[in-house]
């Protein structure tokens, strides 16, 4: 019905989610208020590693309004540690929503008060007495390593995982190597996208059905409730969790279960109030989740006499902050992209993930594969410019070819299509590469410190969770599926709900585009309904928004659903219009949308459709009665079990790319690392709707400009958190963000039934990007980017021979 | 303590509205905006200026409400995001934010709103840099700010036509 007749999915549909978003009208979780309700404020540790001596909340219990206080030693006595993802020992840890005995980051919860207004339950908290006894604070993950100062005594170690990821003869490789690049340490840095919106949690634990009611703004809310039925003792179904309007997540809000637990318990204490928690910004910066901090030592890189790589070994310790939480997954999921774009076969990576006491770590759009792609970006630049050949030439030589797809990676994943050297050529044009080269050259005359880099980077979607089991085998996890239902409501109104839990990604009018063409009518007679509800049984385990896969994972379920319906249609159809299946068509007319007969020219409307199914059921013979016209579809990607033993297998089912380039000038007095130009070309497959695909693209640009330049969770060397408000942090904004050329490519993926591969994650590119123009704009003075972030004072020490000299870090030995 | 604290009588006008409240010393603007007249659509993003979600037009003035006291509105004319719309139609800053898919999550496409609205009725042919600084204090992290200058633009030119 679209007017080109050439369906829906495709074409820039109008967001469905605007009209009350731009009207105020939006609801956000902060919006809901409920009778009776009390609001909660936290106790935090203001130490990042003590013993609690004692905690004393009579006075806070004195001020009036403050209904009741909760502390850990409560928790405990009536709850389970959370579910912890590691095999021992790190699977020991245990981890209460609430400090018991002992602080391990500042800004961990230590107790909590509810009283009838924010304000005072604000002076409740200030009128508690936490004393504390100091100890030694680990803010370093390889100090950590060496369990000189434990954090969690029941693991005994620090260590929450290791492992060792070896394929091809990396041995062979080394001895036949033109030449050997040794690079001694790298480090990539601790983020957060930080979501505009900070987190909310309104629980209510009533005593009337003995459930618990969640309205809240978790973005992964399967994955919450798994936890949460677990460590609160009671039957999943008893949970139920909406979400509405999210304001931005990135990730950051899969792991508010914790407060969501304390929540619940208080409200369990308060006799049934529903309690409402409000995150203020200076405790999401210092205690909800920041983006894993990685540290990568001994790297050695084989090339052959033409500066094609042949292995990579390496260290990687991943630092996951005081509790693992959503860890160890990252230490698996990096290798989804194991050999990033480029062909190398043998590659021996070394693991571990330490705990430090610094936040808790969340998956960070990106997450844990940004941190290794970046590695390796690092490694062909530094590669390239020891070995004299330039930054494009060496990716020509080094990527993997577009006839060589679908690519079967060293581990066994599988990459569905791409073309990398056709984007680069884009990305080229776009920013107009040799013009750039000759005022590159000209500027070098003067002294001026002009580089362009150049950052290739995938965006792994759709997780095989089969993957968790090669960080634990015990792990009862794999594959991955998405559910969706559609109806035809008793007055025939189309009306779609999925297991998704969209934070701005335009589900709703993505998701309606789908239906549309299935249905052959317009997407505005579609109802999508807004953010996520255990009630309408359409989750799996895995639902939840993350992993950039809704185009798969969700899309395919909402086209399977729609399927269905459209399948029960016709049988009802050919039924009352008394012709051939074969005959119908789908389209709208003179009353709304209908299923019309060719041979006969009779036609129902959806109407017509539901009346007889729901109210006027009579009519219906025996042998239809399996017709609901309310279909329940569960979508399930087609992966097998990982070899665990071998770390081998398919990892995800999509591998959506990005190939930026940057020009980044760093001024000689002031030392600021300015963007020139900037350029995002993207390839995710077929696309569902081009506007919101470019704003993915801009956005996820903007956030990995922000970690370039600007955004860095800084802790001192005690654990105090140095960035805790937007002021310190410095967020990106429309001052520092350059005006970005978008480009574009399209190669269909084979795995998912549209071509469409998930995106929006955007693989951290420009944080590639710009280490590598500033690389390039160091390009004499034997300085090297060795860390993620830069700013005007890590140049200024580069500069002066503090830091990133090339002589400490690299090695080379040239044998051909 | 907050048992002595005397609330204080103030008057306003929030979207051509007149409202008599009282009011603890210690209510922010913004707090008697979304928990006393239920005008939700202001937001609080990091309670320290930086953000802008909680923008509000004070007088005309694009002020952060979120660091402001609700006694400093008053006798104050106060526009919030909900006074936007006339007789249901969109603003025509609301038309060019929507057009211009110049938002994803919405949270703070408020506040953005209301400091484009300032600058374009203070400078109706914004530069691309008078609309950079316009925006400096407001934050967005889903949109990368480049369909927000679009949409900027956009709504000069809408407000022209207007």
């Amino acid at each position: 019905m679209s007017v080109d007749g050439k369906g829906w999915v495709g074409k820039a549909v109008p967001r469905k989610e605007e009209d009350r978003l731009l009207r105020g009208r939006g609801k956000f979780a902060d919006d809901i208020k409920l009778r009776e309700m009390l609001y909660l404020r936290f106790v935090r540790s203001s130490y990042a590693h003590a013993n609690i001596v004692s905690i004393d909340t009579s006075d806070a219990e004195k001020i009036p309004g403050v209904i009741c206080t909760l502390t850990g030693s409560e928790i405990a006595s009536q709850t389970q540690p959370f579910i912890e993802m590691a095999p021992d020992p790190g699977g020991k840890i245990q981890d209460y929503p609430l400090a018991i005995s002992k602080v391990r980051y500042q800004g961990e919860p230590v107790a909590a008060v509810m009283a009838i207004s924010p304000g005072i339950a604000d002076d409740g908290a200030e009128a508690v007495q936490v004393e504390y006894a100091a100890l030694d604070p680990v803010v370093d993950a390889e100090q950590a390593l060496t369990d000189a100062s434990i954090l969690h005594e029941e693991a005994g170690t620090n260590k929450v995982w290791g492992g060792v990821f070896e394929y091809g003869d990396v041995e062979q490789a080394f001895r036949e190597a033109a030449s050997v690049i040794e690079i001694d340490r790298m480090h990539f840095h601790r983020f957060s996208s930080t979501p505009l919106e900070n987190n909310v949690v309104i629980a209510q634990w009533d005593p009337k059905d003995e459930r618990i009611y969640y309205s809240c703004n978790n973005s992964f809310p399967s994955f919450a409730i798994q936890f949460l039925a677990a460590h609160l003792n009671v039957h999943i179904d008893r949970i139920r969790v909406q979400t509405s309007d999210i304001g931005g997540s990135f990730g950051i809000k899969i792991t508010s279960y914790p407060q969501m637990a304390v929540c619940a318990l208080a409200s369990k204490k308060a006799g049934g109030r529903p309690i409402k928690w409000v995150e203020t910004r200076s405790e999401h910066m210092i205690s909800s989740a920041h983006g894993n901090e990685r540290t990568f030592r001994d790297t050695r890189v084989a090339l052959d006499k033409d500066g094609v790589i042949t292995a990579i070994t390496s260290r990687h310790i991943d630092d996951c902050g005081a509790y693992p939480r959503y860890e160890p997954l990252g230490c698996v999921i990096w290798s989804q992209v194991f050999p990033g774009v480029y062909r190398f076969k043998n590659a021996r990576i070394d693991f571990s993930q330490a705990v430090t006491n610094k936040c808790p770590v969340g998956p960070n759009r990106g997450y844990s594969r940004m941190q290794h792609l970046w590695f390796l970006e690092r490694v062909v630049d530094i590669c390239a410019h020891e070995l004299g050949i330039p930054a494009d030439e060496m990716r020509l030589r080094n990527y993997i070819r577009p006839e060589e797809f679908p690519y079967t990676t060293p581990n066994g994943c599988i990459y569905d299509s791409g073309n990398y050297p056709k984007m680069l050529e884009v990305a080229k044009q776009l920013i107009g590469w040799d013009a750039w080269k000759k005022k590159q050259a000209e500027a070098r005359k003067e002294g001026r410190m002009l580089g362009i880099g150049i950052g290739t980077t995938l965006d792994s979607g759709t997780n095989n969770f089969g993957q968790a089991q090669i960080v634990n085998p015990g792990a009862p996890f794999s594959g991955n599926s998405q559910g969706a239902n559609c109806k035809l409501d008793i007055y025939g109104e189309v009306v779609v709900a999925v297991g998704s839990c969209p934070q701005g990604q335009g589900h709703e009018t993505t998701a309606a585009q789908v239906v549309a063409d299935v249905l052959n009518i317009n997407p505005d007679l579609i109802t999508v309904r807004t953010g996520f509800d255990t009630e309408r049984n359409v989750h799996t385990g895995f639902s939840g928004t993350y992993a950039s896969q809704f185009a798969v994972s969700g899309l395919s379920a909402v086209h399977g659903a729609a399927q269905k319906l459209k399948a029960e249609m016709k049988r009802l159809a050919a039924f009352v219009l008394k012709s051939k299946e074969e005959d119908l068509e789908f389209g709208v007319g003179g009353q709304g949308p209908e299923v019309r007969s060719k041979s006969n020219g009779k036609s129902i409307n959806y109407w017509g459709m539901a009346n007889i199914v729901n109210v006027n059921s009579a009519v219906l013979p025996v042998e239809m009665h399996d017709v609901t016209l309310n279909c329940r579809y569960i979508w399930r990607a087609p992966f097998k079990v990982p070899d665990i033993k071998r770390k081998y297998g398919n990892l995800t089912m999509t591998y959506a790319s990005q190939l930026h380039i940057a020009v980044v000038e760093i001024d000689r007095e002031t030392f600021i690392p300015k963007i020139l130009d900037y350029v995002a070309v993207d390839d995710c497959g077929t696309v569902i709707n081009p506007p919101i695909v470019e704003g993915q693209v801009y956005g996820a640009t903007a956030h990995g400009i922000g970690a370039a330049l600007l955004e860095n969770c800084v802790y001192d060397s005690v654990g105090n958190m140095l960035t805790s408000t937007f002021s310190d942090y410095i967020p990106i904004t429309a001052m520092n963000m350059p005006t970005v050329k978008y480009g574009h490519i399209e190669t269909p993926s084979p795995h998912s039934y549209s071509g469409a591969k998930g995106m929006g994650e955007g693989g951290a590119a420009p944080i590639h990007t710009i280490s590598a123009a500033l690389q390039d704009a160091l390009f004499d003075k034997r300085i090297f980017i060795d860390d993620s972030f830069n700013n005007p004072d890590s140049l200024f020490r580069a500069l002066k021979g503090e830091i990133g000299r090339a002589d400490d870090i690299v090695k080379v030995e040239r044998r051909a | 303590m907050p048992e002595t604290v005397e609330k204080v009588a103030i008057q306003l006008k929030v979207n051509g509205k007149p409202h008599s409240v009282t009011v603890e010393p210690r209510m922010l603007l913004v707090q008697l905006l979304r928990e006393e007249l239920d005008l939700t659509g202001t937001h609080v993003g990091c309670d320290t200026t930086y953000c802008g979600a909680c923008t509000v037009l004070m007088n005309g003035e694009a002020v952060k409400s979120c660091t402001m006291f609700a006694l400093q509105a008053d006798g104050a004319e106060i526009l919030t995001v909900e006074g936007l719309e006339k007789d249901g139609q969109l603003h025509p800053i609301q038309k060019a934010f929507g057009d211009s898919y110049g938002l994803q999550c919405g949270y703070c496409t408020p506040g953005l709103m209301l400091s484009t609205l300032q600058l374009v009725t203070k400078n109706p042919e914004p530069s691309e840099n008078d609309i950079r600084k316009a925006i400096a204090g407001n934050t967005c992290r889903c949109t990368g700010y480049q369909n927000i200058f679009k949409a900027i633009r956009q709504a000069s030119r809408n407000m022209k036509g207007v």
